[in-house]
């Protein structure tokens, strides 16, 4: 069994290394045994002995080994092994220029400042490492035949455990006996995972009936499994028995490491998987490394420093070459022999002397810059964190940046892509409408309550909080919302002290629940359907005290109540109460597993069944029953038939179980159960989920217990039913829908329940033909649903089906075979899941609605005027999608939409060969620009700025899958360019992650993902900097991602802000560290002309190598972490500004030449300053080389005076005591030792210095003069030619009443100043007032069309005369011509399309029913109406493939006078500059 | 459900493993403090020519002043300079020049006249200059051994590695060793005053109080402390190669002999450039009025350091000497020059202000 090599190449701890070696020609699988067998014979016997042991450690040195390994880890960084080289040349005598020793001061004292870090982090490990060794856990002793307390890191794989409620589990553990009675184990795995809500877990099945306590001593089964693999969600293997009886386990079975026992007070387990073995631990990353940007820019730079340090070098070397030379044969005296007395050849010297030079000029390569960065970027990280304004007080989380080294990056993104759910929406789902048999309840009262929350969230007051004033409900339900109020007050009573955040934050950490806001859970309920709920319910009990068959109900009644018994009972929520947390509610009638066998199958519904109708025993004996039974029984009992059999007596015994199971009596007052009811609470794994069971609680349809076997459901007059759960056929991203297959209390039938995506149910409704209303209901909830779309509401279908008792056993059958079956075992249950939800009655549809979060428009809105583009990247239908995108202000209702569907390659390869017509038509039209005929020419050059475009681009999965290919990429890339804003709906996270990488790659852009499930994951690592919403979502986004915000609308901030701040702060920092050591080398370079190329220094060589280390190094690390320059405010204010780090604008590639330049000009300067203030004197070499490093280093810190752009008094200090330092240091150090420090001996020479007037001298001219031309530049520049930067300093120092009004008024200044091209294409068609007004008359009609048009694309479309009116560039496809394509179509639409007669058919009656109250929902969706959409599908005709371009003369005139009026509002806003400025 | 039901069910099993979370009720609100929130209070100049304007008039106001003042002070230094290489045929020290080499015994002597046209008033300084001379060579510079010169009598026996090879002749350490001390200079110098009516008046010549006090005092020590016998301490020592005398020899002043005597703690402080000079003697006799008087006046030359073997120059430079040194009207000429670029950048500003300065200054807007 479970054979599948799985690779466990994420094993770390080198045992498990050693032990894979040894064994992995064994098997591929683990074989576990019990520990006790073997407990004589520790050693060699133990079949366990080769896996790892529970004892973990993390830290990755000993005391030994910790110099070496961290040394040769060091290493690995090519620039440390550079400087290790270079100080171990000053080893060399022949070469040496410092002190060897001192050579290595520097080198020594980064790899000593990282050692400790290293060693710090270690310790640190090292510390949490033994703690959580040294945990208690309760184990089995054999000696004792108790279970003993050990400490964790004494656990080995076979032992067994016992684990009490609330505690952590120490290891991987297969869960072998609970004291739950269902047999069941709760988890938390928020830290595995972070999802807050409950897993169940549940005990091995051969040990599932076993009621006795488990005794390890008995136990003698081997377990063999999967190998140690990372994989969190998958556990195969067996267990074998004695016996040969084998088991299947489960993912069920096993509990991780690292989660909580909840709800349970006892289980027993044994070990499977051990210490390092453990998945939690094969799961632990390290921490991700990337390099940015900038880095990546500065390294060609620090090459180029390389070269121009050789070239120094050679040219030295030459120089001193030929300098020799010159004396030929007679010696000077000063050129002295090499200690042996030989003579040097010029040749040989100058070897020797490069190699001497490499030394002295080492300090060009800046040895402290990469640590500079190291901490500045620290720092940087640090700020960001401590951001208020970055910090949700709502669920007490700020931003956190888990990629330490990317912050610059922030600054410089051009292209995000989002994630819509939970990223731009909040991912609190509330019920908002519902149609049930074809007819729609709006629930009006429901969205008034939401708008009150809507407003309740923009007051930031306390009194909010508190229900009592909250008139939110309308009177039939005021008494309900009384005791809502009440409660919520009970809650936060004791939390209420402070602000209301404060008061929110409590509810938060009291709330154990996900998904259950007061906002998601009470909902309205439409009078109209509580009626009818009511009625039918009533007639139930009616019918059922009558002894009727429930088949006599009218139709749509039983739909309603079958409408809601699904909402309540196909999902997994878990129901708890909340006045003992997470306990479970245990509302037991009685104990049966689910079908697991065929004899099980048989016995429970052979017709003996119906003849033991005669029993009659309730629910409380049922369980005495089981309570009684809890005496030790055989290990494979099975279940009992008695208490299999009771449930469907329910109904022939209702008179004597009424009063068991609804302890009130059935009657429309709901105080009496709502008290009850609810205090529960539900745990959801999908926020849909629990805001469907929500909305059915709202029309007292409530779930009120869950157990693996039955669902408990709270009807009104009928009481609690409990339906018997047959099998829960869970959601996956294929099916897109999950089922349940119970067997209804009431009409004993099997009936499945089905709930899903509307795309995946309404394929698999039963053929139209089996009747009229059927047909009926299914036009209309389509219907229904296209509308719900078109409102940005989730949609999901319910539908159910009842199987007859043959149908069922057949399918259980195989269903049966494919839960058994060894080999894909997956795929055979999918497959079963298939043959299981056909032929389905539809039911109705809900609409959910998934609020957008705050300020998303805004947001989006200003990442778009700072020139980002956003892709909104979704796994939603396209209409939601759209709407969603419209609601957030990504489309634009001025804009035309491009939208692409095909069917096949061949019809997405044409639909992208028309767009690329369409968009170039456009261009041609609109305008003669540049860039649009290099797009003509070729599309590659993406010279076409995006943001001037009024397109949007619409694509989905499918269409997206083959834009994807590589034939089509680059035109689909195109495309998108040239449209504002691209949406891709119904994406798969693979294709999601595949469009970042195309785009990043094929663009070379820098991108951004944002997302915050775990189908965002590989977008988010694919992406250069990858952001995680740590929402509701759990927490694998957040893992996976660089940065974690807690909000949306935090990415504004995060980019224009601090992501400007720490790429300018960075850029302008590494380009002052070229210029600083550039300039105080080239110092000496020049020195060299007057030293007969020797390689000397007039440079003491400690300042030499402390200069950089000590001297320079505070001012700018300040700067380089407090400089800002353009405050928040502004920033925020003027999204433009973030062009800048788009552009890279601070740091471009001629920036480090012009850098080095001045480098090299000042460095001039404070050389032949002192040079000639010197000339011809009797200066010795360091008494003239002391005042050139002190003008050096004033030169420097000026420099970055004028660099700096914000002067706060940390600048102040750290510049006063960089000097300070250096005189400090130089005075004492001059003052040390009177015969040490060779050669230089430096006695008392800076005292000399201060007190010769000639130093103050120098010190005064020599950096001005150096100086003088950055400095005039700079002055310069802020007059004559402005960075946009510049101009938002300038707005800075206004006082902030005026900032505002300039603000607004400079908003076009700014934005034309930036990027003149804006105006490039101002073509807009903002449609008459008439044509919107007969748009909007139409668009109820067109809109409809519009929802199966652009599902089914191969289907004809029927167009309306205002439709071809409104949309210019339509082509209508015939239904022959679209045949070929759908040959082509992929295999993924298994399901045979529907004729095309039938969407004409409900094309007609959404015609029909359009005069239904429809004008809210115009109301409602204003956006849609005014929008041009352009439908490009495929083309009309085969033989005529040329596109039509049916451009309206009159339209063309109105562009053109569009364009006038663009050119002739630039102008006016021109003139408002020169007015304004 | 779509979007959101693709939680841990269907994903495939990537996730990280957070450290254990710090469980900490405590708010985790960041400070609202100004520091933190990055909100310091701040001057944040901006670069126009507006704001600079001033700046640059301020340096040029300043800067000009203070180069006419120091152009007029080097300007009132005296300083006569008469080179005594013997490069030329004419010149006296010609035949001395040919025969070059450091210790030849019989001392060859050049007689210069000059003349005086000024009388240099105050202490005089009389230096020795060497041109294309590079004192400043990487390995003449590191060839000496500073604890020997302090008097160490360890190393005065053992010289360190730095000085080889100039450490041992013949197996007997050298004192001083090294190359700098090896090639110290070794001509002898001596200035006449050819009165007006005829007499020749050898100008007296102080050759204390050349060297820094630092350097005469804790730097250069003879070993064996003060009083001791030089000969006897130097005893086992070997005088450098090119010397003519050892150097316990070098003065007949005990106070200014061995390592301590001043021309030769002078010759050690190794020159940062290649043309130098060093400072020989002082004339400070108070005793006459001026100092030199105007006149003729000869330099005698004992001519033994030979430098035309690297093209070398000797000169012999007297100067009276200001508050900034001697002269050099380097520093005034820059101080000017830069302070009148600076009034001039200023004055180019100003126009650049006037033309668009306005345009750009937001500041105005608001008025």
């Amino acid at each position: 069994m479970a054979r599948h090599g799985e690779d466990p190449g994420m094993v770390k701890a080198p045992k498990v290394k050693q032990q894979r070696k040894k064994k992995s020609k064994e098997n591929k699988t683990r074989t576990v045994h019990a520990n006790l067998l073997y407990d004589h014979a520790k050693g060699e016997e133990n079949p366990n002995r080769h896996y790892a042991n529970n004892k973990i450690k993390t830290t990755k040195y000993t005391v030994l080994s910790f110099l070496p390994k961290n040394l040769f880890e060091q290493f690995h960084r090519f620039a440390n092994v550079y400087f290790v080289f270079i100080a171990l040349l000053n080893f060399v005598p022949v070469v040496n220029a410092f002190q060897p020793e001192l050579a290595l001061a520097p080198v020594v004292f980064i790899l000593s400042v990282t050692a400790i870090k290293d060693l710090w982090e270690d310790y640190r490990r090292h510390r949490s490492d033994k703690e959580i060794n040294h945990m208690d856990c309760l184990v089995f002793s054999r000696a004792e035949r108790r279970y003993v307390e050990k400490y964790w890191k004494e656990l080995r794989v076979g032992d067994f455990i016992r684990l009490r409620c609330n505690e952590i589990l120490p290891a991987d553990v297969l869960l072998l006996s609970s004291s739950d009675p269902d047999r069941l184990c709760h988890i938390e795995t928020a830290t595995l995972d972070g999802e807050t809500n409950l897993k169940q877990r549940q005990v091995v099945r051969s040990f599932f009936d076993l009621d006795c306590d488990f005794d390890p001593l008995k136990y003698n089964s081997v377990i063999e499994c999967e190998k140690p693999n990372n994989d969190l969600n998958r556990f195969r293997g067996y267990i074998m028995h004695r016996s040969g009886r084998r088991d299947a386990l489960y993912k069920e079975n096993l509990l991780l490491r690292g989660c909580t026992i909840r709800n349970t007070e006892e289980a027993v387990g044994i070990v499977i998987y051990a210490g390092h073995e453990t998945k939690a631990m094969l799961n632990n990353n390290g921490p991700r490394y990337k390099r940015s940007k900038l880095e990546r820019q500065m390294n060609v730079d620090v090459f180029w420093c390389v070269i121009i340090l050789l070239v120094m070098c050679l040219f030295t070397a030459v120089g001193h070459g030929l300098w020799m030379f010159q004396y030929g044969d007679k010696r000077p005296v000063f050129d002295v022999l090499s200690p042996e007395g030989t003579d040097l050849s010029p040749i040989m010297s100058a070897i020797y002397l490069f190699l001497t030079m490499i030394i002295v000029f080492q300090v060009l390569i800046p040895i402290s810059l990469f640590v500079s960065i190291e901490i500045v970027k620290i720092c940087q990280v640090f700020f960001i964190h401590q951001d208020m304004e970055l910090y949700d007080e709502e669920t007490d989380s700020h931003l956190q940046c888990r990629a330490l080294n990317i912050t610059e990056d922030l600054g410089q993104m051009q292209y995000i892509f989002s994630d819509k759910t939970g990223t731009l929406t909040e991912n609190k789902m509330v019920f908002r409408r519902c149609t049930v048999a074809g007819v729609e309840y709006s629930h009006d009262a429901n969205a008034r309550r939401l708008a009150m929350y809507q407003e309740m969230d923009s007051e930031e007051e306390e009194c909010t909080s508190h229900g009592g004033t909250l008139p939110r409900r309308d009177s039939v339900t005021s008494h309900q919302s009384a005791r809502v109020v009440l409660r919520s007050q009970s809650t936060k009573s004791h939390r209420r002290t402070g602000s209301r955040a404060e008061a929110k934050r409590a509810s938060i950490l009291s709330k154990h629940t996900a998904f259950s806001s007061p906002m998601e859970k009470d909902i309205t309920p439409d009078p109209q359907l509580l009626d009818k709920v009511n009625e039918c319910s009533s007639q139930m009990d009616f019918m059922r005290f009558h002894s009727q068959p429930m088949s006599q109900l009218p139709s749509d009644l039983a739909d309603i109540i079958d409408f809601f018994i699904a909402l309540t009972i196909c999902n997994t929520v878990v129901v708890s109460s909340p006045n003992q947390p997470r306990q479970k509610v245990r509302m037991r009638f009685e104990l049966k597993s689910p079908v697991k066998t065929i004899e099980d199958f048989i016995k429970r519904f052979t017709p003996s069944r119906l003849t033991s109708g005669s029993n009659n025993s309730s629910s409380s004996s049922l369980i005495t029953n089981r309570s009684s039974n809890k005496g030790c029984s055989s290990v494979l009992s099975s279940p009992s038939a008695e208490s299999t059999l009771t449930k469907l007596d329910e109904e022939k015994h209702h008179g004597g179980l009424e009063h068991a199971f609804s302890p009130i009596p059935p009657c429309y007052d709901g105080k009496g159960w709502n008290l009850e009811e609810g205090e529960l609470r539900y745990e959801a794994e999908s926020p849909d989920e629990a805001a469907l069971v929500y909305a059915a609680r709202a029309y007292k349809c409530s779930l009120v217990g869950r157990l693996p076997d039955q669902v408990t459901v709270e009807l009104p007059h009928l009481g609690k039913l409990s339906f018997e759960l047959l099998h829960t056929l869970g959601f996956d991203s294929t099916r897109k829908r999950m089922s349940v297959v119970v067997r209804h209390p009431l009409t004993d039938q099997i009936t499945v329940y089905t709930k899903g995506a509307d795309s995946a149910i309404m394929d698999l409704i039963r053929p139209p033909d089996t009747g009229k209303r059927q047909k009926k209901i299914v036009s209309r909830t389509q219907n229904y649903l296209n509308l719900y779309a078109a409102d940005g509401l989730r949609t999901l279908c319910i539908a159910k089906k009842i199987m007859s008792k043959e149908q069922y056993a057949c399918w259980l059958q195989r269903h049966l075979e494919a839960e058994t079956a060894i080999q894909g075992r997956e795929e055979l249950l999918f497959q079963s899941a298939l043959r299981l939800e056909t032929n389905l009655q539809l039911l109705g549809a809900t609409g959910i609605e998934d609020r957008l979060q705050d300020g998303v428009p805004e947001t989006i809105a200003s990442l778009r005027q700072a020139g980002l583009q956003i892709w909104v990247l979704t796994g939603d239908k396209q209409e939601t999608a759209v709407n969603i995108a419209y609601a957030c202000k990504l489309l634009d209702p001025e804009e035309e939409i491009l939208t692409l569907n095909a069917d096949s390659q061949e019809a997405c390869a044409l639909l992208l060969e028309e767009s690329l017509h369409y968009i170039q038509a456009k261009f041609l039209c609109s305008s003669t620009d540049q860039a649009a005929k290099n797009f003509q020419n070729n599309f590659a050059p993406f010279d076409i700025y995006p943001s001037s475009s009024p397109l949007g681009l619409v694509i989905d999965g499918r269409t997206l899958a083959y834009a994807l290919d590589k034939s089509l990429e680059d035109k689909f890339l195109a495309i998108a360019q040239s449209c504002r804003s691209v949406l891709c709906c119904r994406s798969t996270p693979l294709q999601k992650s595949m469009v970042v990488k195309l785009v990043r790659n094929k663009l070379k852009v820098m991108t951004l993902a944002i997302g915050d499930g775990a189908n965002d994951v590989s977008m988010i690592q694919v992406a250069d900097v990858g952001v995680g919403i740590s929402g509701q979502e759990g927490m694998q986004a957040v893992m996976a991602s660089d940065f974690a915000l807690p909000r949306f609308r935090y990415l504004q901030k995060l980019l224009l802000v601090h992501g400007h701040w720490c790429y300018s702060r960075l850029a302008n920092m590494i380009l002052y560290f070229f210029y600083k050591n550039a300039m105080f080398v080239a110092l000496i370079f020049w020195y060299q002309f007057y030293c007969g190329f020797s390689g000397s220094a007039m440079i003491d060589q400690w300042y030499l190598i402390f200069f950089n280390l000590m001297f320079s190094a505070f001012p700018q690390l300040i700067t380089g972490t407090l400089d800002k320059d353009v405050s928040a405010e502004t920033l925020q204010q003027l999204p433009q500004l973030y062009v800048n780090g788009q552009n890279s604008e601070e740091y471009k590639p001629y920036m480090f030449w012009m850098n080095m330049i001045d480098a090299f000009y000042q460095s001039l300067i404070c050389f032949f300053i002192p040079y000639f203030a010197y000339a011809d004197s009797d200066v010795d070499l360091f008494t003239w080389g002391t005042p050139i490093t002190t003008l050096a280093l004033f030169t420097i810190l000026v420099h970055l005076g004028i660099e700096t752009k914000t002067w706060t008094w940390m600048n102040w200090l750290s510049i006063s005591f960089s000097i300070s330092l250096f005189f400090t240091v130089a005075l004492c150090y001059n003052a040390s030792c009177p015969t040490c420090y060779s050669p230089s001996n430096p006695y008392w020479t800076m005292q000399r210095l201060l007190q010769d007037p000639l130093f103050y001298l120098l010190c005064l001219i020599t950096p001005v003069a150096a100086l003088l031309p950055r400095y005039f530049y700079r002055a310069c520049q802020g007059t004559l030619f402005p960075s946009p930067i510049q101009v938002g300093r300038q707005l800075d120092k206004l006082p902030a009443e005026t900032r505002r009004n300039i603000l607004s008024l400079s908003r076009v200044e700014v934005g034309s100043a930036l990027s003149p091209k804006t105006h490039f294409l101002s073509l807009s068609t903002p449609s008459s007032t008439g044509c919107n007004k007969k748009d909007q008359r139409s668009f109820p009609g067109s809109n409809t069309s519009q929802g199966p048009v652009l599902q089914t694309d191969n289907q004809a479309r029927r167009r309306g005369p205002a439709d071809s009116e409104r949309d210019l560039y339509t082509f209508v496809p015939s239904e022959i011509d679209t045949l070929p394509y759908t040959k082509d179509a992929p295999k993924l639409s298994e399901e045979p399309q529907p004729p095309s007669t039938r969407d004409s058919e409900r094309l007609d009656k959404t015609l029909e029913a359009s005069d239904l109250s429809l004008s809210g929902w115009i109301t409602s969706t204003p956006l849609l109406s005014q929008t041009d959409c352009i439908h490009l599908n495929l083309p009309p005709d085969g033989d005529t493939p040329c596109v039509r371009y049916t451009r309206d003369s009159e339209e063309k005139l109105k562009s053109e006078q569009i364009i006038q009026k663009a050119q002739k509002t630039e102008q006016d806003t021109e003139q408002s500059l020169h007015v304004t400025t | 459900m779509m979007a959101t039901s693709y939680n841990a069910k269907d994903e495939d099993g990537h996730i990280t493993v957070s450290g254990p979370g710090g469980g900490t009720l405590r708010s985790r609100k960041p400070e609202n403090t100004a520091f933190k929130q990055q909100r310091l209070p701040a001057w944040q100049p901006i670069l126009t020519a507006g704001t600079v304007l001033p700046a640059f008039f301020i340096i040029g106001l300043i800067f000009i002043p203070i180069g006419i003042g120091l152009y007029v002070t080097s300007n009132n230094i005296r300083e006569f300079e008469v080179d005594y290489t013997g490069v030329d045929v004419s010149s006296p020290c010609f035949n001395c020049s040919q025969n070059y080499s450091w210790n030849s015994s019989r001392p060859c002597t050049c007689t210069i006249p000059f003349y005086l046209e000024q009388p240099y008033e105050g202490n005089v300084y009389m230096y020795y200059g060497l041109s294309n001379f590079y004192q400043n060579h990487r390995r003449y510079v590191k060839s000496r051994d500073d604890s020997q010169l302090h008097g160490d009598m360890d190393s005065l026996l053992t010289p360190s590695k730095e000085c080889e090879p100039y450490a041992f002749h013949d197996k007997k350490p050298i004192a001083p060793c090294g190359a700098i001390a090896n090639s110290m200079f070794n001509d002898t110098l001596e200035l006449f005053y050819n009165d007006p009516n005829g007499t020749k008046v050898l100008v007296p010549l102080a050759n204390t109080g050349i060297a820094w006090f630092t350097d005469k005092y804790v730097k250069f020590k003879n070993p064996g402390g003060d009083g001791a016998n030089l000969t006897a301490v130097f005893q086992g020592t070997s005088k450098p190669v090119n010397w003519l005398k050892p150097v316990y020899e070098l003065d007949k002043n005990s106070s200014n002999n061995g390592f301590i005597n001043e021309d030769f703690i002078v010759w050690m402080r190794t020159a940062a450039l290649p043309t130098f000079r060093k400072l020989y003697r002082t004339i400070k006799d108070a005793k006459v009025i001026p100092t030199l008087p105007s006149g003729n006046y000869t330099l005698e030359v004992v001519y033994n350091y030979p430098v035309r073997s690297f093209e070398g120059r000797k000169r012999m430079i007297l100067s009276t000497i200001s508050w900034m040194g001697g002269k050099n009207p380097f520093l005034g000429i820059a101080y000017v020059t830069v302070g009148s670029v600076c009034f001039f950048l200023g004055v180019v500003l100003l126009v650049i202000h006037h033309k668009c300065g306005n345009r750009n200054n937001s500041a105005d807007i608001s008025n």
